[in-house]
């Protein structure tokens, strides 16, 4: 992830999004990260706005255009709260509002609802595949849950523990529409199964 | 709300006691074995003294918070300002901490008469000497809270491409105000010690003496008890800028949510 977004330099090897090296100043990505990552000092609407104060956008108009993810994300009516007035949930929202609001073409998401209870994750996981149709750009999403795997991924990579190689590329076969009821219905689970085998044939965890 | 009031009580009471009773055995050791008062004055007499010169001794603490208060502004601006360029590189943090820390270790009393010569008696010389003493803290503090941001957050910066001006003002000085905060508030203090040393020896100027004059006015004519009201002044005036220091800084946390 680090080496996508440009953050780390590849040893060896390069890395190619849309036919350009990449490079954090610039490119079209945005990358949430585990935790929220939000400045304290900062109401919601400040911490969606930063992007783009970052890019030389205007502080003014940088808040009008920071209104509209944080609608996405129905975070709308907590644009003057501060992080710390914030539920782990809601402040995992804001943070992907703020990876929105630059309207990237490639979203990088590492573990982003790990910290948080099961149910949270999964109302999260609806929106987020919600977000993705709506705005259809790439989500490269990083987890160690295979059930969050299998109801996100239209391709799932499996990787092996040390060496980290990818085990298994699957195509997933659950179909585009994924409602809460998904997640208990036998393709569901025959998809986490496929990744589970996956994991397990390599001998990791 | 009588809760909170008896808690304060509590908290107030010790030390209130102790200092009465402190100004009691002394007020009455002094007076049983007949101490001379030039040697050490009981309580009663430095009480009225100070009341007795209280035109003096208001004169000469405004002069005094005036010297302290330029010197600890002096300090806030270069100090801060100097953090900040320190921070920018190792490089320059190599170059040029050196000189700050010697700031810090030069004697003051020392090369208080070399101020005097450069900047004339009077209050630039007593100022100078204020912020020489209390600059480094500033310095040093907001050095090591612009180079303590998290991480994670400097990342976020990183994949933003954020300027290097932008991430000064927008992360870095917002995540240094808890430790320059401290720096502000030892500063504080120091800023009044440096005035009173520079007044030592910067003396008397514009027919406006300080604490520090007072106090070898008074050494000088063995007047002991009004020595003791202006050395109290001064650590009241000490206390008094801590305190404002504090309550500024407190606010400025709260407002940044760092507490």
């Amino acid at each position: 992830m680090r080496l996508i977004s440009g953050l780390d330099r590849p040893e060896r090897g390069r890395i190619v999004i849309e036919s350009a090296e990449t490079d954090a100043r610039g490119s079209r990505l945005a990358f949430v990260f585990q935790e929220p990552r939000l400045l304290p000092w900062r109401s919601v609407l400040d911490n969606v706005a930063l992007p783009l104060e970052l890019a030389g956008v205007s502080r003014e108009e940088a808040r009008r255009r920071a209104r509209a993810p944080l609608d996405e994300v129905e975070l709308g009516d907590a644009l003057d709260r501060y992080p710390d007035q914030l539920s782990g949930g809601m402040k995992m929202r804001v943070s992907i509002a703020r990876a929105l609001v630059t309207e990237p073409l490639l979203l990088l998401l590492d573990e982003p609802f790990a910290a948080l209870d099961e149910l949270t994750r999964q109302r999260l996981d609806e929106r987020l595949r919600a977000l993705w149709q709506k705005r259809r750009l790439t989500v490269i999403f990083v987890t160690h849950s295979l059930s969050e795997a299998a109801f996100l991924a239209e391709r799932a990579l499996v990787m092996s523990k040390r060496p980290g190689r990818i085990v298994l590329d699957r195509a997933s076969e659950l179909g585009p529409e994924r409602s809460a009821a998904l997640r208990t219905s036998v393709p569901f689970v025959a998809e986490t199964a496929a990744l589970y085998e996956a994991l397990e044939a390599h001998g990791s965890a | 709300m009588a809760q909170p009031n008896r808690a304060g009580f509590r908290a107030a009471a010790p030390p209130a006691l102790s200092f009465l009773l402190g100004l009691f055995v002394w007020e009455l050791g002094v007076r049983a074995l007949g101490v001379p008062v030039f040697l050490l004055p009981p309580p009663s007499a430095i009480a009225s003294a100070t009341f007795a010169e209280r035109a003096l001794l208001a004169g000469s603490l405004v002069t005094t918070a005036e010297g302290a208060l330029a010197g600890f502004a002096l300090s806030l601006v270069l100090g801060t300002l100097a953090g900040v360029v320190l921070s920018l590189s190792r490089w320059i943090e190599r170059a040029f901490y050196p000189y700050a820390l010697f700031l810090q270790t030069v004697p003051i009393v020392a090369i208080a008469p070399l101020l005097v010569l450069w900047f004339g008696p009077g209050l630039r010389a007593v100022a100078v000497s204020a912020f020489i003493v209390s600059v480094f803290p500033i310095v040093a503090s907001t050095l090591s809270g612009l180079r303590g941001v998290d991480p994670a957050l400097a990342d976020l910066f990183k994949l933003y491409g954020a300027r290097r001006a932008d991430s000064v003002l927008k992360l870095r000085l917002p995540s240094a105000i808890p430790s320059m905060a401290t720096g502000w508030k030892v500063a504080a203090g120091l800023s009044v010690i440096g005035a009173i040393v520079g007044e030592f020896v910067a003396g008397f100027a514009e027919g406006r003496a300080g604490l520090g004059i007072t106090v070898l006015a008074a050494y000088r004519q063995l007047r002991t008890d009004l020595m003791f009201g202006a050395v109290l002044l001064a650590a009241l005036l000490g206390l008094l800028l801590f305190a404002l220091v504090t309550l500024v800084g407190n606010w400025l946390l709260r407002r940044l949510r760092a507490v």
